[in-house]
């Protein structure tokens, strides 16, 4: 008997102070979730310094605008509220997503969700001239998936930075997905070749001379799947399973 | 201070070390010690933890029950946990996404739970508070120190600041990849004891 009084009492002790933490400490965390997810929108554009300071908030409200895009028409969409969409949980529910075959799947995910946000970049604060585009994309490197954002300049071929937020990569050698050195080679490179995805990272170095080094990144040393889950993972999201149709469209329509 | 709370309080730093002499709780020491922040936030959490886990079983264990004392344990174990995890996500979102899982694993370390049935279900709770407080000082300190060499060693720098500048950065210092991965902080932890051992002869095991 005493001891189910012991258990009982405890019991309750213990979650009263668990759920009383996590309702008060609730919002702080919500807000800190949100804060990051734009603070790594941001990193890729270019719009914040490298270490991530900043007033995030602001330069986020002031310079981009989320759209919801329907991949399958490549045209924007309603269907659900973008700041609350969440393309991960979109991605598992059979209802709002679609199977990948094995072999249109070179990132390697299985299913995608049929809707997914873009991020438009305004030319400057309040303008409705938009300078690029920030798309989201995630696939398999070696241990972990990749979740990252490419952003593109305002013809949609350029790529003006790429960023990965989350992963768990090896330190040091795929982990240099992270490094700014190789992070900074992106800038300026080219996604398409007349209508298709011909970005990729190469083993070893660049050759200055090649006529192809405007679509080609250096590899990772040491991390040969790596360097290749990311290419692959460019080729799905840019390519005609994925952002493509979009792209083409915003292409011929403008970016507004 | 009185002998006995020195003791109890110091003593698990080197003399009763609860990594380098009774190896444990091992396991996190490997996972988060590639940089120094995340080992001092996950050391001021496994020093919470101890030191409240001690002070409330203590408390209570005149009332506990000897056959579902362990249960009774690790509920108020997991209790603190949750806690410390919820409050990292609050406040230090950045660390928290770092140390990821390792936080929450604190409930198996077995430092925590080898000092609330070993210690705290003998003694009073000031005592039990202060042994938390001494064990996880003790966990810390091999954290500190495997961290120190990881991370200055492995990415150059300490606390984020650069002091060897790396090759991939155009500096001089080639660095090693080993330090990042695991296994090098069995290393360092071997080479911590051998240095403990040769200076404190008395830690030697002899075999049976």
């Amino acid at each position: 008997m005493r001891v189910i009084m012991v258990a009982v009492a405890l019991c309750l002790v213990c979650s009263v102070l668990v759920s009383a933490a996590a309702v008060v400490l609730r919002p702080e965390q919500e807000l800190n979730k949100a804060l990051d997810k734009k603070k790594n929108i941001l990193l890729a554009a270019g719009l914040i310094e490298d270490d991530g300071t900043g007033d995030v908030d602001k330069v986020y409200t002031e310079r981009v605008e989320a759209r919801l895009v329907d991949l399958a028409t490549g045209e924007y969409t309603d269907a659900f509220p973008v700041e609350t969409f969440d393309q991960r949980e979109a991605a598992k529910d059979p209802e709002q997503s679609i199977e990948i075959p094995d072999r249109e799947d070179p990132a390697g995910i299985g299913r995608r969700s049929r809707y997914a946000p873009v991020y438009l970049v305004r030319e400057s604060a309040g303008s409705s001239e938009y300078s690029g585009v920030i798309i989201p994309v995630h696939g398999k490197g070696l241990w972990s998936t990749l979740y990252g954002f490419i952003a593109l300049e305002k013809d949609l071929n350029t790529i003006e930075g790429l960023g990965f937020y989350e992963h768990a990569e090896t330190p040091g050698l795929g982990g240099e997905v992270d490094n700014p050195r190789w992070k900074s080679q992106w800038k300026g490179k080219q996604v398409y070749e007349e209508g298709s995805v011909e970005i990729s990272v190469i083993k070893g170095k660049v050759n200055p001379d090649s006529p192809n080094k405007a679509y080609q990144v250096d590899g990772l040393a040491g991390a040969t799947i790596t360097a290749r889950g990311v290419s692959n993972l460019l080729h799905y999201w840019m390519g005609t399973g994925a952002f493509q149709t979009y792209i083409t469209r915003v292409r011929e329509q403008g970016l507004s | 201070m009185a002998e006995s709370t020195k003791k109890v309080l110091f003593g698990p730093i080197f003399e009763n070390n609860p990594i380098a002499l009774q190896v444990l709780g091992i396991c996190s020491a490997l996972a988060v010690t590639t940089k120094l922040d995340t080992v001092l936030v996950m050391s001021a959490a496994v020093i919470f933890v101890t030191a409240f886990s001690n002070a409330s079983v203590s408390l209570i264990r005149e009332q506990i029950p000897g056959s579902i004392r362990i249960i009774v344990q690790m509920t108020i174990i997991a209790s603190l946990v949750i806690l410390v995890d919820q409050v990292l996500k609050a406040y230090a979102f950045e660390l928290s996404k770092q140390l990821s899982v390792f936080v929450g694993l604190i409930i198996t370390n077995c430092i925590v739970m080898g000092r609330a049935e070993g210690f705290a279900m003998k003694n009073g709770v000031w005592l039990s508070f202060l042994d938390g407080i001494g064990n996880g000082l003790g966990y810390s300190m091999i954290l500190v120190i495997v961290g120190v060499f990881r991370e200055l060693l492995g990415s150059g720098s300490l606390l984020g600041y650069t002091i060897l500048p790396l090759t991939t950065d155009g500096g001089w210092y080639n660095a090693n990849g080993l330090m990042l991965l695991p296994p090098s902080a069995f290393f360092i932890i071997g080479f911590f004891i051998w240095v403990l051992r040769s200076y404190k002869k008395d830690q030697i095991e002899v075999d049976g």
